[in-house]
Protein backbone atom coordinates (compact mmCIF):
# COMPACT_ATOMS: atom_id res chain seq x y z
CA UNK A 1 0.00 0.00 0.00
CA UNK A 2 1.05 3.98 -0.66
CA UNK A 3 2.77 5.33 2.41
CA UNK A 4 1.55 8.29 4.15
CA UNK A 5 4.12 11.15 5.19
CA UNK A 6 4.22 12.56 8.58
CA UNK A 7 5.23 16.40 8.00
CA UNK A 8 4.80 17.76 10.79
CA UNK A 9 4.29 17.16 14.75
CA UNK A 10 3.07 19.30 17.74
CA UNK A 11 2.30 19.03 21.28
CA UNK A 12 1.16 20.97 24.27
CA UNK A 13 3.28 19.96 27.42
CA UNK A 14 1.49 17.43 29.11
CA UNK A 15 0.48 18.21 32.80
CA UNK A 16 -2.17 19.49 34.96
CA UNK A 17 -3.92 22.50 33.32
CA UNK A 18 -7.12 22.50 34.66
CA UNK A 19 -7.81 26.06 33.38
CA UNK A 20 -6.85 25.43 30.06
CA UNK A 21 -10.20 24.55 27.38
CA UNK A 22 -9.89 22.16 25.05
CA UNK A 23 -10.15 23.79 21.98
CA UNK A 24 -6.78 25.71 23.32
CA UNK A 25 -4.99 23.23 24.12
CA UNK A 26 -5.82 21.66 20.55
CA UNK A 27 -4.71 24.98 18.74
CA UNK A 28 -1.64 24.86 19.64
CA UNK A 29 -0.58 21.83 19.39
CA UNK A 30 -2.34 21.46 15.90
CA UNK A 31 -0.58 25.41 14.75
CA UNK A 32 2.61 23.81 16.25
CA UNK A 33 2.24 20.86 13.71
CA UNK A 34 1.22 22.79 10.61
CA UNK A 35 4.46 25.17 11.31
CA UNK A 36 6.24 22.23 11.45
CA UNK A 37 5.00 21.09 8.55
CA UNK A 38 5.49 24.13 6.25
CA UNK A 39 1.54 24.46 5.77
CA UNK A 40 -1.09 26.88 6.55
CA UNK A 41 -4.68 26.02 7.70
CA UNK A 42 -6.11 26.45 4.19
CA UNK A 43 -4.13 23.48 3.00
CA UNK A 44 -6.18 21.36 5.09
CA UNK A 45 -8.77 19.12 3.38
CA UNK A 46 -9.77 17.08 7.01
CA UNK A 47 -9.13 16.66 10.47
CA UNK A 48 -9.38 13.44 13.00
CA UNK A 49 -9.49 14.41 16.30
CA UNK A 50 -9.38 11.91 18.70
CA UNK A 51 -10.92 12.64 22.21
CA UNK A 52 -12.26 10.17 25.67
CA UNK A 53 -14.57 12.20 27.90
CA UNK A 54 -15.18 15.38 26.89
CA UNK A 55 -18.71 14.84 26.92
CA UNK A 56 -18.44 14.67 30.56
CA UNK A 57 -15.21 16.87 31.17
CA UNK A 58 -16.05 20.06 29.08
CA UNK A 59 -19.90 19.06 29.26
CA UNK A 60 -19.24 19.59 25.07
CA UNK A 61 -20.27 16.96 22.47
CA UNK A 62 -19.79 17.69 19.03
CA UNK A 63 -16.05 18.92 19.20
CA UNK A 64 -14.82 18.05 15.68
CA UNK A 65 -15.95 21.45 14.06
CA UNK A 66 -14.22 22.77 17.59
CA UNK A 67 -11.11 21.38 16.30
CA UNK A 68 -10.76 22.49 13.09
CA UNK A 69 -12.00 25.91 14.49
CA UNK A 70 -8.90 25.57 16.46
CA UNK A 71 -6.61 24.86 13.59
CA UNK A 72 -8.17 28.25 11.55
CA UNK A 73 -10.56 26.25 9.31
CA UNK A 74 -13.69 25.06 9.13
CA UNK A 75 -12.49 22.04 7.55
CA UNK A 76 -14.83 18.70 7.79
CA UNK A 77 -13.67 17.36 11.01
CA UNK A 78 -14.43 14.82 13.29
CA UNK A 79 -13.88 13.53 16.75
CA UNK A 80 -12.73 9.78 17.04
CA UNK A 81 -13.69 8.24 20.29
CA UNK A 82 -12.16 4.59 21.28
CA UNK A 83 -11.55 5.41 24.95
CA UNK A 84 -7.12 5.28 25.53
CA UNK A 85 -6.92 4.45 21.67
CA UNK A 86 -9.01 7.43 20.48
CA UNK A 87 -5.99 9.65 18.47
CA UNK A 88 -4.54 6.30 17.32
CA UNK A 89 -7.36 5.42 15.40
CA UNK A 90 -7.69 8.93 14.39
CA UNK A 91 -4.24 8.10 12.80
CA UNK A 92 -5.51 5.26 11.18
CA UNK A 93 -8.48 6.85 9.80
CA UNK A 94 -6.27 9.64 8.74
CA UNK A 95 -3.55 7.69 7.13
CA UNK A 96 -6.88 5.35 5.54
CA UNK A 97 -8.47 8.99 4.12
CA UNK A 98 -4.48 10.18 2.38
CA UNK A 99 -4.48 6.62 0.88
CA UNK A 100 -7.98 6.47 -0.89
CA UNK A 101 -6.96 9.80 -2.32
CA UNK A 102 -9.50 11.57 -1.34
CA UNK A 103 -7.58 13.55 0.99
CA UNK A 104 -3.93 15.21 0.14
CA UNK A 105 -3.76 17.06 3.87
CA UNK A 106 -4.47 15.73 7.00
CA UNK A 107 -4.32 16.96 10.50
CA UNK A 108 -4.87 13.67 13.05
CA UNK A 109 -4.71 14.59 16.64
CA UNK A 110 -6.27 14.48 20.07
CA UNK A 111 -6.85 16.09 23.61
CA UNK A 112 -7.83 15.54 26.78
CA UNK A 113 -8.61 17.52 29.85
CA UNK A 114 -9.54 15.27 33.15
CA UNK A 115 -7.81 17.50 35.51
CA UNK A 116 -10.41 19.35 36.30
CA UNK A 117 -12.71 16.47 37.23
CA UNK A 118 -10.63 15.71 40.35
CA UNK A 119 -9.23 11.99 41.19
CA UNK A 120 -12.63 10.56 41.76
CA UNK A 121 -14.96 12.51 38.65
CA UNK A 122 -11.53 11.20 36.40
CA UNK A 123 -11.41 8.02 37.82
CA UNK A 124 -15.13 7.69 37.30
CA UNK A 125 -14.74 9.04 33.32
CA UNK A 126 -11.98 6.41 32.59
CA UNK A 127 -13.77 3.41 34.25
CA UNK A 128 -16.06 4.32 31.37
CA UNK A 129 -13.40 2.81 29.29
CA UNK A 130 -14.44 -0.88 30.68
CA UNK A 131 -18.13 -2.40 30.42
CA UNK A 132 -21.06 -0.69 31.71
CA UNK A 133 -22.95 -3.77 32.95
CA UNK A 134 -20.21 -6.44 33.38
CA UNK A 135 -17.62 -4.54 34.69
CA UNK A 136 -18.41 -0.80 36.55
CA UNK A 137 -20.98 -2.20 38.26
CA UNK A 138 -19.09 -4.81 39.33
CA UNK A 139 -16.97 -2.10 41.01
CA UNK A 140 -14.23 -2.29 38.39
CA UNK A 141 -12.11 0.68 37.91
CA UNK A 142 -10.00 1.00 35.20
CA UNK A 143 -6.88 0.78 37.26
CA UNK A 144 -8.89 -2.75 38.86
CA UNK A 145 -8.85 -3.84 35.47
CA UNK A 146 -5.38 -3.44 34.52
CA UNK A 147 -4.79 -5.54 38.34
CA UNK A 148 -7.01 -7.99 37.58
CA UNK A 149 -5.23 -8.63 33.87
CA UNK A 150 -1.66 -8.31 36.37
CA UNK A 151 -2.81 -11.27 38.44
CA UNK A 152 -4.05 -13.63 35.73
CA UNK A 153 -0.71 -13.02 34.45
CA UNK A 154 1.72 -13.61 37.26
CA UNK A 155 -0.25 -16.59 37.75
CA UNK A 156 -0.24 -17.93 34.35
CA UNK A 157 4.01 -16.99 33.24
CA UNK A 158 5.63 -15.82 36.41
CA UNK A 159 6.69 -12.42 37.30
CA UNK A 160 6.59 -10.37 40.47
CA UNK A 161 6.37 -6.56 41.26
CA UNK A 162 9.34 -6.09 40.82
CA UNK A 163 9.61 -6.89 37.86
CA UNK A 164 7.10 -4.34 36.99
CA UNK A 165 8.54 -1.57 39.15
CA UNK A 166 11.66 -1.47 36.39
CA UNK A 167 9.26 -0.52 33.67
CA UNK A 168 8.78 2.34 35.84
CA UNK A 169 11.66 3.41 36.32
CA UNK A 170 12.73 3.04 32.96
CA UNK A 171 10.03 5.32 31.39
CA UNK A 172 10.58 7.92 34.21
CA UNK A 173 14.26 8.23 33.42
CA UNK A 174 13.42 8.17 29.85
CA UNK A 175 11.55 11.27 30.53
CA UNK A 176 14.14 13.08 32.20
CA UNK A 177 15.34 14.88 28.92
CA UNK A 178 11.66 15.36 27.47
CA UNK A 179 9.98 19.08 28.62
CA UNK A 180 6.53 18.04 27.27
CA UNK A 181 6.75 15.32 29.79
CA UNK A 182 4.51 15.44 32.57
CA UNK A 183 6.64 13.51 35.45
CA UNK A 184 10.55 14.75 35.00
CA UNK A 185 11.01 12.57 38.22
CA UNK A 186 13.54 10.34 39.12
CA UNK A 187 12.37 6.84 40.76
CA UNK A 188 13.66 3.87 41.94
CA UNK A 189 12.48 0.58 42.29
CA UNK A 190 12.03 0.60 46.29
CA UNK A 191 9.86 3.92 45.60
CA UNK A 192 7.32 2.13 42.93
CA UNK A 193 7.19 -0.98 45.48
CA UNK A 194 6.59 1.71 48.41
CA UNK A 195 3.62 3.80 46.58
CA UNK A 196 0.21 2.89 47.44
CA UNK A 197 -1.66 0.62 46.42
CA UNK A 198 -4.49 1.77 44.00
CA UNK A 199 -5.75 -1.28 43.03
CA UNK A 200 -3.77 -4.29 44.07
CA UNK A 201 -0.98 -5.56 42.91
CA UNK A 202 -0.76 -1.92 41.59
CA UNK A 203 0.49 1.02 43.19
CA UNK A 204 0.55 4.39 42.77
CA UNK A 205 3.79 4.22 40.70
CA UNK A 206 2.57 1.62 38.38
CA UNK A 207 -0.18 3.95 36.73
CA UNK A 208 0.48 6.29 34.60
CA UNK A 209 -0.71 10.12 35.76
CA UNK A 210 -4.01 11.70 35.01
CA UNK A 211 -2.70 14.30 32.60
CA UNK A 212 -4.58 16.85 30.61
CA UNK A 213 -2.53 17.95 26.81
CA UNK A 214 -2.73 17.90 23.10
CA UNK A 215 -1.53 16.35 20.51
CA UNK A 216 -1.32 17.00 16.49
CA UNK A 217 0.35 15.48 13.33
CA UNK A 218 0.22 16.69 9.46
CA UNK A 219 -0.07 14.03 7.31
CA UNK A 220 0.40 14.10 3.50
CA UNK A 221 0.17 12.06 0.38
CA UNK A 222 3.11 11.50 -1.47
CA UNK A 223 2.00 13.15 -4.60
CA UNK A 224 1.19 15.97 -2.32
CA UNK A 225 4.43 16.50 -0.44
CA UNK A 226 6.50 15.67 -4.12
CA UNK A 227 4.43 18.63 -5.91
CA UNK A 228 5.04 20.70 -2.63
CA UNK A 229 8.53 20.41 -2.00
CA UNK A 230 7.41 19.47 1.86
CA UNK A 231 9.17 17.29 4.23
CA UNK A 232 9.54 13.27 3.07
CA UNK A 233 12.09 12.35 6.00
CA UNK A 234 9.62 9.90 7.50
CA UNK A 235 6.31 7.81 6.29
CA UNK A 236 3.67 5.57 8.10
CA UNK A 237 4.21 2.39 5.88
CA UNK A 238 2.10 -0.13 8.28
CA UNK A 239 -1.27 0.73 9.77
CA UNK A 240 -3.44 -2.19 11.70
CA UNK A 241 -6.26 -1.96 13.93
CA UNK A 242 -7.39 -4.91 16.48
CA UNK A 243 -10.34 -5.59 18.34
CA UNK A 244 -11.69 -7.76 21.34
CA UNK A 245 -14.87 -8.29 23.40
CA UNK A 246 -14.99 -5.40 25.49
CA UNK A 247 -15.60 -7.21 29.05
CA UNK A 248 -12.30 -9.06 30.65
CA UNK A 249 -14.83 -11.53 31.51
CA UNK A 250 -15.79 -12.41 27.62
CA UNK A 251 -12.03 -13.36 27.15
CA UNK A 252 -10.16 -16.81 27.43
CA UNK A 253 -7.16 -15.68 28.20
CA UNK A 254 -6.97 -12.21 30.68
CA UNK A 255 -3.56 -12.60 30.35
CA UNK A 256 -2.49 -11.80 27.21
CA UNK A 257 -3.75 -9.02 24.65
CA UNK A 258 -4.88 -10.50 21.05
CA UNK A 259 -5.80 -7.17 19.35
CA UNK A 260 -2.52 -6.04 19.88
CA UNK A 261 -1.70 -9.06 17.75
CA UNK A 262 -4.43 -8.90 15.58
CA UNK A 263 -3.10 -5.15 15.14
CA UNK A 264 0.32 -5.72 14.57
CA UNK A 265 -0.19 -8.57 12.14
CA UNK A 266 -2.27 -5.99 9.99
CA UNK A 267 0.48 -3.56 10.54
CA UNK A 268 3.41 -5.75 9.32
CA UNK A 269 1.86 -7.37 6.55
CA UNK A 270 1.15 -3.52 5.19
CA UNK A 271 4.66 -2.40 5.81
CA UNK A 272 6.14 -6.04 4.27
CA UNK A 273 8.28 -5.95 8.05
CA UNK A 274 8.57 -8.58 10.55
CA UNK A 275 8.95 -7.56 13.84
CA UNK A 276 12.61 -8.17 14.09
CA UNK A 277 12.74 -5.42 11.43
CA UNK A 278 11.84 -2.97 14.56
CA UNK A 279 14.07 -0.90 16.21
CA UNK A 280 12.61 1.19 18.65
CA UNK A 281 8.87 1.16 20.17
CA UNK A 282 6.46 3.38 21.59
CA UNK A 283 3.89 1.51 23.63
CA UNK A 284 0.47 1.79 25.69
CA UNK A 285 1.91 1.84 29.34
CA UNK A 286 -1.12 3.25 30.81
CA UNK A 287 0.11 0.43 33.38
CA UNK A 288 3.18 -1.63 33.94
CA UNK A 289 1.65 -4.82 33.10
CA UNK A 290 0.19 -2.81 30.13
CA UNK A 291 3.85 -2.44 28.56
CA UNK A 292 4.44 -6.07 28.99
CA UNK A 293 1.07 -7.47 27.34
CA UNK A 294 2.11 -4.86 24.35
CA UNK A 295 5.73 -6.49 23.70
CA UNK A 296 4.09 -9.69 23.91
CA UNK A 297 1.12 -8.92 21.64
CA UNK A 298 3.29 -7.05 19.43
CA UNK A 299 5.66 -10.68 18.87
CA UNK A 300 8.67 -8.23 19.90
CA UNK A 301 8.61 -11.27 22.64
CA UNK A 302 7.61 -14.65 23.42
CA UNK A 303 4.17 -14.92 25.89
CA UNK A 304 5.63 -14.92 29.31
CA UNK A 305 8.97 -13.11 28.93
CA UNK A 306 8.56 -9.55 28.13
CA UNK A 307 8.07 -9.13 31.94
CA UNK A 308 11.61 -9.03 32.99
CA UNK A 309 12.67 -7.24 30.07
CA UNK A 310 13.36 -3.64 31.83
CA UNK A 311 14.54 -5.63 34.74
CA UNK A 312 17.29 -7.19 32.34
CA UNK A 313 17.80 -4.06 30.37
CA UNK A 314 16.77 -5.46 27.17
CA UNK A 315 14.33 -2.28 26.31
CA UNK A 316 16.55 0.37 28.22
CA UNK A 317 18.18 3.49 26.47
CA UNK A 318 21.32 1.47 25.76
CA UNK A 319 19.32 -2.21 25.33
CA UNK A 320 18.38 -4.33 22.59
CA UNK A 321 15.21 -2.71 22.11
CA UNK A 322 14.62 0.67 23.05
CA UNK A 323 11.15 0.94 24.70
CA UNK A 324 9.37 4.34 25.26
CA UNK A 325 12.06 6.55 25.23
CA UNK A 326 9.85 9.31 25.24
CA UNK A 327 8.65 8.36 28.71
CA UNK A 328 6.03 6.59 27.76
CA UNK A 329 2.25 7.37 29.03
CA UNK A 330 3.66 6.65 32.51
CA UNK A 331 6.26 9.22 32.16
CA UNK A 332 5.79 11.67 29.29
CA UNK A 333 2.14 11.20 30.55
CA UNK A 334 -1.41 10.28 29.65
CA UNK A 335 -4.12 12.76 28.45
CA UNK A 336 -6.19 9.82 26.66
CA UNK A 337 -7.13 11.28 23.58
CA UNK A 338 -4.07 12.64 22.83
CA UNK A 339 -1.96 9.58 23.37
CA UNK A 340 -1.98 7.78 20.36
CA UNK A 341 -1.34 10.80 18.15
CA UNK A 342 1.60 11.61 20.70
CA UNK A 343 2.76 8.03 20.37
CA UNK A 344 3.29 8.62 16.37
CA UNK A 345 4.85 12.08 16.82
CA UNK A 346 7.52 10.64 19.52
CA UNK A 347 8.45 7.73 17.02
CA UNK A 348 8.81 10.15 14.04
CA UNK A 349 11.17 12.91 15.55
CA UNK A 350 13.32 9.93 17.16
CA UNK A 351 13.39 8.71 13.42
CA UNK A 352 14.33 11.86 12.36
CA UNK A 353 16.63 12.97 14.97
CA UNK A 354 14.82 16.15 16.00
CA UNK A 355 13.74 13.87 19.74
CA UNK A 356 15.39 14.75 23.13
CA UNK A 357 16.34 10.69 22.75
CA UNK A 358 16.73 10.33 19.11
CA UNK A 359 20.34 9.71 20.33
CA UNK A 360 19.88 6.20 21.27
CA UNK A 361 18.42 5.21 18.12
CA UNK A 362 20.56 7.22 15.62
CA UNK A 363 20.88 4.01 13.40
CA UNK A 364 17.13 2.91 13.32
CA UNK A 365 15.02 3.31 10.29
CA UNK A 366 11.69 1.38 11.64
CA UNK A 367 9.79 2.48 14.15
CA UNK A 368 6.60 1.51 15.84
CA UNK A 369 3.67 3.05 17.76
CA UNK A 370 1.13 1.04 19.59
CA UNK A 371 -2.41 2.56 21.35
CA UNK A 372 -4.60 0.68 23.13
CA UNK A 373 -8.28 1.22 24.23
CA UNK A 374 -10.37 0.05 27.35
CA UNK A 375 -7.97 -3.05 28.57
CA UNK A 376 -7.13 -3.73 24.81
CA UNK A 377 -10.17 -4.42 23.53
CA UNK A 378 -9.10 -1.95 20.94
CA UNK A 379 -5.75 -1.79 19.66
CA UNK A 380 -4.13 0.50 16.93
CA UNK A 381 -0.52 -0.06 15.60
CA UNK A 382 1.42 1.93 13.28
CA UNK A 383 5.00 1.51 11.19
CA UNK A 384 6.70 4.01 10.47
CA UNK A 385 9.79 3.92 8.56
CA UNK A 386 12.44 6.68 7.63
CA UNK A 387 12.12 6.95 3.84
CA UNK A 388 14.69 5.68 1.77
CA UNK B 1 -27.64 5.36 36.59
CA UNK B 2 -31.22 5.35 36.34
CA UNK B 3 -34.28 3.19 38.11
CA UNK B 4 -35.28 2.27 34.13
CA UNK B 5 -35.53 -1.61 33.99
CA UNK B 6 -33.11 -3.02 31.58
CA UNK B 7 -34.10 -5.71 29.50
CA UNK B 8 -32.10 -8.73 29.95
CA UNK B 9 -29.59 -7.44 32.45
CA UNK B 10 -32.21 -6.93 35.22
CA UNK B 11 -33.91 -10.33 34.22
CA UNK B 12 -30.26 -11.78 34.78
CA UNK B 13 -29.54 -10.27 38.01
CA UNK B 14 -33.54 -10.86 39.41
CA UNK B 15 -32.77 -15.05 38.53
CA UNK B 16 -28.96 -14.67 40.46
CA UNK B 17 -30.65 -13.02 43.05
CA UNK B 18 -33.40 -16.29 43.24
CA UNK B 19 -30.39 -18.41 43.51
CA UNK B 20 -31.58 -19.42 39.87
CA UNK B 21 -28.92 -17.96 37.90
CA UNK B 22 -28.43 -19.06 34.13
CA UNK B 23 -25.87 -18.29 31.16
CA UNK B 24 -26.06 -18.54 27.01
CA UNK B 25 -24.00 -20.86 25.50
CA UNK B 26 -23.95 -21.16 21.61
CA UNK B 27 -23.58 -23.98 19.17
CA UNK B 28 -19.89 -24.47 19.30
CA UNK B 29 -19.67 -24.01 23.54
CA UNK B 30 -18.75 -20.47 23.60
CA UNK B 31 -20.23 -19.57 27.14
CA UNK B 32 -22.13 -16.12 27.56
CA UNK B 33 -24.15 -13.66 29.75
CA UNK B 34 -27.10 -12.26 28.86
CA UNK B 35 -28.05 -9.73 27.26
CA UNK B 36 -26.67 -11.45 23.94
CA UNK B 37 -28.45 -11.86 20.47
CA UNK B 38 -25.44 -13.56 18.75
CA UNK B 39 -22.20 -14.96 19.84
CA UNK B 40 -19.36 -12.13 19.53
CA UNK B 41 -16.56 -15.31 19.38
CA UNK B 42 -18.29 -17.06 16.36
CA UNK B 43 -21.57 -15.11 14.95
CA UNK B 44 -23.55 -17.86 16.22
CA UNK B 45 -27.33 -17.11 17.29
CA UNK B 46 -28.19 -20.28 18.40
CA UNK B 47 -27.87 -19.68 22.26
CA UNK B 48 -29.16 -22.15 24.37
CA UNK B 49 -30.12 -21.12 28.15
CA UNK B 50 -27.93 -23.59 30.52
CA UNK B 51 -28.22 -23.60 34.51
CA UNK B 52 -24.99 -21.66 36.63
CA UNK B 53 -23.37 -24.08 38.61
CA UNK B 54 -24.00 -22.96 42.00
CA UNK B 55 -20.25 -22.36 43.13
CA UNK B 56 -17.45 -20.88 41.12
CA UNK B 57 -13.39 -20.64 41.22
CA UNK B 58 -11.70 -17.65 41.16
CA UNK B 59 -9.60 -16.61 38.45
CA UNK B 60 -8.02 -13.03 39.07
CA UNK B 61 -9.06 -10.44 41.82
CA UNK B 62 -7.84 -7.27 43.27
CA UNK B 63 -8.25 -4.39 45.74
CA UNK B 64 -9.54 -1.82 44.98
CA UNK B 65 -8.44 1.18 47.52
CA UNK B 66 -9.69 4.07 44.77
CA UNK B 67 -12.51 3.78 43.57
CA UNK B 68 -15.67 5.20 41.46
CA UNK B 69 -17.72 7.84 43.37
CA UNK B 70 -20.34 4.95 43.28
CA UNK B 71 -18.26 3.01 45.62
CA UNK B 72 -16.69 5.35 47.93
CA UNK B 73 -18.38 4.22 50.96
CA UNK B 74 -17.71 0.49 49.82
CA UNK B 75 -13.73 0.54 48.93
CA UNK B 76 -11.78 -1.05 49.95
CA UNK B 77 -13.15 -3.74 48.25
CA UNK B 78 -12.07 -7.01 46.49
CA UNK B 79 -13.17 -7.09 42.87
CA UNK B 80 -13.03 -10.46 41.28
CA UNK B 81 -13.20 -12.47 37.81
CA UNK B 82 -14.67 -16.62 38.66
CA UNK B 83 -15.56 -18.89 36.61
CA UNK B 84 -18.66 -21.13 37.27
CA UNK B 85 -18.40 -24.00 34.75
CA UNK B 86 -17.42 -22.29 31.53
CA UNK B 87 -18.94 -18.52 32.12
CA UNK B 88 -16.93 -16.18 33.84
CA UNK B 89 -18.36 -13.47 35.80
CA UNK B 90 -16.83 -10.80 37.19
CA UNK B 91 -18.48 -9.22 40.86
CA UNK B 92 -17.86 -7.61 44.05
CA UNK B 93 -16.24 -10.53 46.86
CA UNK B 94 -17.70 -10.03 50.19
CA UNK B 95 -16.91 -11.49 53.77
CA UNK B 96 -13.01 -12.35 53.29
CA UNK B 97 -10.11 -10.90 54.51
CA UNK B 98 -8.36 -9.25 51.09
CA UNK B 99 -4.97 -10.73 52.02
CA UNK B 100 -6.22 -13.70 52.48
CA UNK B 101 -8.41 -14.03 48.73
CA UNK B 102 -6.50 -16.30 46.48
CA UNK B 103 -6.73 -17.65 43.29
CA UNK B 104 -8.48 -20.80 42.55
CA UNK B 105 -10.40 -20.16 45.40
CA UNK B 106 -14.16 -21.21 45.42
CA UNK B 107 -17.26 -18.61 45.89
CA UNK B 108 -20.87 -18.95 45.30
CA UNK B 109 -22.44 -15.79 43.51
CA UNK B 110 -25.86 -13.58 44.20
CA UNK B 111 -27.04 -9.79 43.95
CA UNK B 112 -26.72 -7.56 46.86
CA UNK B 113 -26.74 -4.16 47.50
CA UNK B 114 -23.68 -2.09 47.01
CA UNK B 115 -22.97 0.05 50.21
CA UNK B 116 -22.63 3.66 48.18
CA UNK B 117 -25.68 3.72 46.15
CA UNK B 118 -27.50 0.60 46.99
CA UNK B 119 -27.20 -0.35 42.90
CA UNK B 120 -27.92 -4.39 42.66
CA UNK B 121 -24.54 -5.72 42.60
CA UNK B 122 -23.19 -9.54 41.46
CA UNK B 123 -21.53 -10.43 44.52
CA UNK B 124 -19.52 -13.31 45.75
CA UNK B 125 -19.20 -15.27 49.05
CA UNK B 126 -16.43 -17.66 49.76
CA UNK B 127 -17.78 -21.14 49.56
CA UNK B 128 -16.55 -23.39 52.33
Amino acid sequence: MSKAFVAGTGMTAFGTFPDRRGRDMFAEAGLAALDDAGLEPADIDEVFYGNFVGTLAENQGHQGPLASEALGTTAPSRRVESACASSGLAVRDAVRAVRSGEADVVVAGGMERMSNMGTAGATDGLARAADDLFEIRSGVTFPAAYALMTRAYFDEFGGDREDLAHIAVKNHDNALVNDHAHLQEEITVDDVLESPEIAAPLGLYDACPISDGAAALVLLSPSYAEEHGLDTGVAITGSGHGGDTMALQDRQSLATAPATRDAAEAAYDDAGISPDDIGLVEVHDCFTIAEVLALEGLGLYSYGEAIGAARRGETCRDGTLPVNLSGGLKAKGHPVGATGAAQVAAVRNLLNGTHPRADAVDDVTVGLAHNAGGTVASAAVHVLEVAR
Amino acid sequence: MTDAHEDGYDAFLDALEAGEGYYYECSNGHALVPPRHVCPHCGDRELDQVTLPETGELVTHTTVAVPTPQFEDDAPYVTAIATFGSVKLTGILRDVDPSDVKIGQSVTVTVESAETTDERTITFHPHN
